[in-house]
């Protein structure tokens, strides 16, 4: 290549550079994602006020993605039908912008900065704990709520020092309560003396369902026997399930989502280990007995909040399958219950233009009834308390076994 | 760390050689692929996902038993493989090679997001599709599916080793990995011995992802990232470039995981593995059977 | 001649400063745009070291990402510890005065040196022994050193495992900006020096190089040291930007795409890498409104681009002044090497 061709050919590409640049900024002015529901797609009425922006910051690819999309399934679900119904505030619909986060804490930063960007009043999302650790110092700083459907760390809502994040909820449980419960429902209705734990260190959720099902367990004078490690998405857990079985547990507690969980419970039945086998409400987001298969799950419960198959969420189920072609999981109505929450509160707030309003609509929204349940926002801590349910997988089938108040 | 009793210690053994088989298909494509054209083929564990996937496809959809469901899969990623080769690495023969193993990072976000995008992430689970018998062999637990996977890896790399031996092909194959201008002064077609390679490396990688997607029963878009990953390690410890040397490496790898997992270390494991993949390349670079070679200069 | 030169650079850089600042002050750009700059400074400064390793000294490493994680949690474990005391003892020292946040902008200046040691310590403990490595060994080697590196981390409850470990932003915009220029400048001076020269006659022909006397050994140590330096530097900047450091933002895709930045760009092209990390930030951020589309767009044109131009967008020369045309050394000779 001669110099000449070689120069042109710079120029070119550092003309290209900066288009790109510029095209770069100009993303931040249009919306992000063409969502479904501009005012002027709502059933054809014209719209009273202003759309109501609501970002979702949510794991729409890589190693979460099948969480994230569950998650948003639902508040699509939500918004479109508070829509359909001619929105809130007399005519003001809501308008979802969504940002992926990559399954990544710093992807999560970059994506809130984005939505904050976007002038939304509330950010849903993300499912992961980490994610939502790296955007709450800034949604604090822009006064813009953020409700995470799924992520259960304590020390989100609540720092190390006991102060609270004034601006960040959520719609789950936090990992104290199920592990106690599970705990306890070992302790008494199976009466263990020694149990054994199986988590998965890079679920912050697994861990501390883990840690608290320890304390609990241990404070009423039993014996934690074995506790093994795993990373999510391995799919060999035989070398830990043989150290399991060697030290005889009367239980096992494995507390990660369902697909390490089908295998792990799979393999634990083919190693000979009958024991029963607890889990969390991870177990409720997939199709567990159709990894783990219908009779290995026999003698196995899991903590979740209303069963899926309660017959007052059946309108809810038939909505998300017409919508979807397929069945919701624990994000999917996890997310649907972070929209509702969002939806009550501007609706208590009588507008969005004063972010604090809106803070403490939700920190002040009382009794609230969504699909995971009827729960009370504590002021206190942002924590839903919500009542929690056993259930046993008989045949493949989910069986009410007891149903737990929060404290 | 756990009493060891002789059944533990077996059926830890036995643990390791089925983990260990797997790497081993997959490592052999790997080492077939770099014997050759010395590229790491990073898209190959990829590859084994979409075997995953077809076999899913044909057991879950079609309802066809495993050894057609198997055969199918291997068939549709043997023609993948050439699709790849042809398309993508190709036209980079006589490039660098750091522009090859680009492309071949290329090649793997590719199918990884593609199928994201084509079969969404949702994790898919297998129809039963051989018996869940379990065979206790003295204190032994063995499982039908263990059997299959110890069966399938053997017969396929005994087929792999008379195939390389003693057929037309297997016989370009290791005159072009040997010196690739002087077998094409000898009249073999490279090129064709090159998508060949890349055929039978696909098909034995879409035999894994098959075996993976039964006996774990969950297949994802993602799924091939670590099973690769470790599979390269697995061909890089044993040799790269030598058939029983990948052979060697999976079943080396797949102890070590179990040794360590079973020492109370599970977390670890993978760094585990890698650490002794560092130590081995820094003793014996070559691989455990590698020959060292001098450079000539 | 030479001054002259880096005169122009120097108002240009200046004139970008003092032109994003003013926008940024009167609110025409937005947080998203000026994150988007932090991003780019970061991936430059990655993408630099990394350039240093595989594109000036031929050693390709895929571990790059394990040497940023380093940095980050070094510098972010020094400000959690020291952050808070340091803080109280400068306000009582000076009270509630500028002096007060100069000091405390020095220590957070001193958490990136620390990143950047660490991380530079990492390189040279990697380096000595794995640097008898060549070609696709080296590489398999260092994504195992970047995957022992995640997997420490995970496993380390200390250092906040799973849940990854909180920093308070300390760095803006304008800091990663000038420590990125200092980077610049730094590598363009280390290739262009005697040292820089050494290298790049390891990475065209190690055995030649060592016949002309070239202690082989200590500049591939060296480069290994100096590129990882630069990834601690840049996750110490990320570390003190974006409020939380977990171990799997550091994973090996991290490592991968700071490799096609470098080769997208051009190898043993201090520009190319620039342009590289830019088009491959940008594109990203760009691509974001179509998540699911975005990885196959950008795996296409990867694949496209280096079957149309595999020596990157730049090659191994620089981007240079078109009037200095005179000027231009002998590096442009270096392209189409192997490695």
């Amino acid at each position: 290549m001669n110099s000449r061709k070689k120069r042109t050919l710079c120029t070119l590409m550092l003309l290209l550079c900066g288009a790109l640049i510029l095209a770069g900024c100009g993303t931040t002015t249009p919306p992000a994602q063409p969502s479904g529901n501009t005012p002027a797609a709502g059933g054809g009425e014209p719209a009273a006020g202003e759309p109501i922006n609501v970002g979702f910051n949510l794991e729409l690819t890589g190693s979460s993605a099948e969480f994230g999309l569950s998650g948003q399934n639902g508040m699509k679900l939500a918004f479109d039908k508070v829509n359909a119904e001619g929105g809130v505030l007399d005519g003001r619909l809501f308008n979802y912008i969504s940002a992926d986060n990559k399954s990544e804490a710093g992807e999560a930063t970059s994506a809130t900065t984005r939505l904050v960007g976007e002038n939304v009043v509330a950010i849903l999302g993300p499912m992961t704990t980490a994610a939502v650790l790296g955007s709450i110092q800034l949604v604090t700083d822009n006064s813009v709520v953020l409700i995470t459907p799924s992520g259960t760390n304590a020390r989100l809502t609540i720092n190390e020092d006991g102060t609270l994040n004034p601006w960040i909820f959520r719609a789950c449980f936090i990992d104290p309560f199920q592990g106690e419960v599970a705990a306890n429902f070992a302790l008494d209705a199976l009466g263990a003396q020694t149990a054994a734990i199986a988590y998965d260190i890079v679920g912050d959720y697994s861990v501390g369902l883990a840690e608290s099902f320890k304390t609990t367990f241990e404070a009423a004078g039993k014996t934690v026997v074995s506790e093994e490690r795993f990373s999510a998405g391995d799919t060999d857990f035989r070398p830990i399930i043989e150290n399991i079985k060697a030290t005889n547990p009367d239980v096992i507690f494995v507390p990660a989502y369902y697909n390490d969980d089908g295998r792990f419970v799979a393999q634990a039945r083919d190693a000979g280990l009958t024991v029963p086998i607890l889990g969390g409400d991870g177990w409720g987001s997939g199709d567990m007995v159709g990894i783990a298969g219908a009779e290995n799950m026999n003698n196995t419960y899991y903590v979740d909040f209303v069963s899926i198959d309660d017959p007052s969420l059946a309108e809810f189920v038939s909505e998300y399958e017409a919508a979807y072609g397929r069945a919701p999981d624990g994000f999917s109505v996890l997310g649907y219950d972070s929209a509702l929450m969002l939806i009550e509160a501007v609706k208590k707030a009588g507008g969005i233009e004063d972010p604090e309003a809106l803070r403490a609509a939700l920190e002040n929204l009382g009794e609230f009834t969504g699909v995971s349940g009827t729960m009370s926002i504590d002021p206190e801590t942002h924590n839903p308390a919500k009542s929690a349910v056993i259930l046993e997988f008989v045949d493949g089938v989910k069986v009410f076994k007891q149903k737990v108040d929060p404290k | 760390m756990a009493n060891l009793s002789v059944e533990f210690v077996l059926q830890q053994l036995l643990n390791g050689i089925s983990i260990g088989s797997i790497y081993a298909l997959i490592a052999l494509g790997y080492t077939m692929v770099y014997g050759i054209i010395q590229l790491i083929n990073f898209a190959h564990g990829d590859v084994m996902m979409i075997g995953a996937y077809v076999g899913w496809y044909c057991t879950a959809v079609l309802h066809m038993p495993f050894l057609p469901a198997l055969l199918t899969a291997m068939l549709a990623c043997s023609l993948l493989g050439v699709v790849i080769e042809r398309v993508a690495y190709k036209p980079l023969r006589r490039s660098t090679r750091l522009a090859a193993l680009i492309t071949a990072i290329g090649v793997s976000f590719f199918l990884e997001y593609g199928m994201m995008f084509l079969v969404s992430p949702q994790t898919r689970t297998f129809p039963p599709v051989f018996p869940q018998t379990i065979y206790h062999v003295g204190p032994l637990n063995i499982k039908y599916g263990d059997i299959v996977i110890i069966t399938v890896t053997l017969a396929l790399m005994a087929l792999l080793t008379l195939v390389v031996k003693y057929t037309r092909i297997g016989k370009a194959m290791r005159a072009v990995s040997f010196d690739k201008d002087a077998a094409a002064l000898m009249g073999i077609d490279v090129n064709n011995v090159i998508s060949a390679t890349f055929a039978i490396g696909s098909a034995l990688a879409a035999a894994a992802g098959v075996l993976i997607g039964v006996y774990y029963n969950t297949i994802g878009p993602l799924m091939g990232i670590m099973p690769g990953l470790k599979a390269f390690v697995a061909a890089v410890l044993g040799g790269i470039g030598i058939i029983p040397g990948a052979m060697l490496g999976g079943l080396a790898l797949g102890l070590t995981e179990v040794l360590v997992s079973a020492a109370g270390f599970s977390t670890w494991r993978d760094a585990g593995a890698f650490l002794i993949l560092i130590v081995v390349l820094i003793v014996k670079p070559t691989g455990l059977l590698g020959a060292n070679t001098r450079e000539k200069v | 001649m030479r001054w002259t030169k880096y005169l122009i650079w120097l108002t240009a850089a200046a004139a970008v400063y003092g032109i994003v600042y003013l926008l940024a002050h009167v609110g025409i750009v937005s947080r998203f745009f000026l994150l988007t700059m932090v991003q780019i400074c970061i991936y430059i400064i990655m993408a630099l070291g990394l350039n240093l390793i595989t594109g000036f000294t031929g050693q390709l490493s895929i571990g790059h990402a394990g040497f940023m994680s380093i940095g980050a949690y070094a510098t972010g474990i020094f400000v959690v510890t020291f952050g808070k005391p340091v803080s109280a003892a400068l306000t009582e020292l000076w009270g509630d005065r500028g002096v007060t946040d100069v000091a405390y902008y020095i220590f957070i200046l001193t958490s990136l040196a620390v990143g950047a040691l660490a991380a530079a310590l990492f390189g040279l403990l990697l380096g000595l022994p794995t640097l008898r490595l060549r070609g696709d060994y080296l590489a398999i080697a260092t994504i195992g050193f970047g995957e022992i590196v995640r997997i420490v981390l995970l496993n380390t409850k200390a250092l906040g495992g799973a849940s990854g470990l909180p920093v308070k932003q300390s760095v803006d915009w304008a800091t990663a900006y000038w420590l990125m220029l200092l980077s610049v400048v730094l590598v363009y001076n280390f290739v262009n020096s005697s040292h820089g020269r050494a290298c790049i006659s390891i990475r065209e022909n190690e055995i030649a190089a060592e016949t002309m006397g070239i202690n082989t050994t200590k500049y591939k140590v060296m480069a290994f040291a100096l590129g990882a330096c630069f990834a601690g530097l840049a996750g110490g900047i990320y570390a003190n930007h974006m409020y939380l450091v977990h171990p799997n933002s550091f994973g090996f895709l991290k490592s991968f795409e700071i490799l096609v930045m470098v080769v997208l760009g051009g190898l043993g092209s201090v520009t190319g890498c620039i342009l590289g990390a830019a088009v491959m930030t940008i594109m990203n951020n760009v691509l974001a409104p179509f998540p699911e589309l975005r990885m196959i767009i950008i795996s296409v044109l990867l694949v496209v681009m280096m079957i149309f131009r595999p020596n990157g967008l730049m090659g191994a020369t620089e981007l240079r002044l078109p009037f200095r045309r005179a000027s231009a050394t002998g590096a442009e000779e270096g392209s189409g090497h192997d490695l």
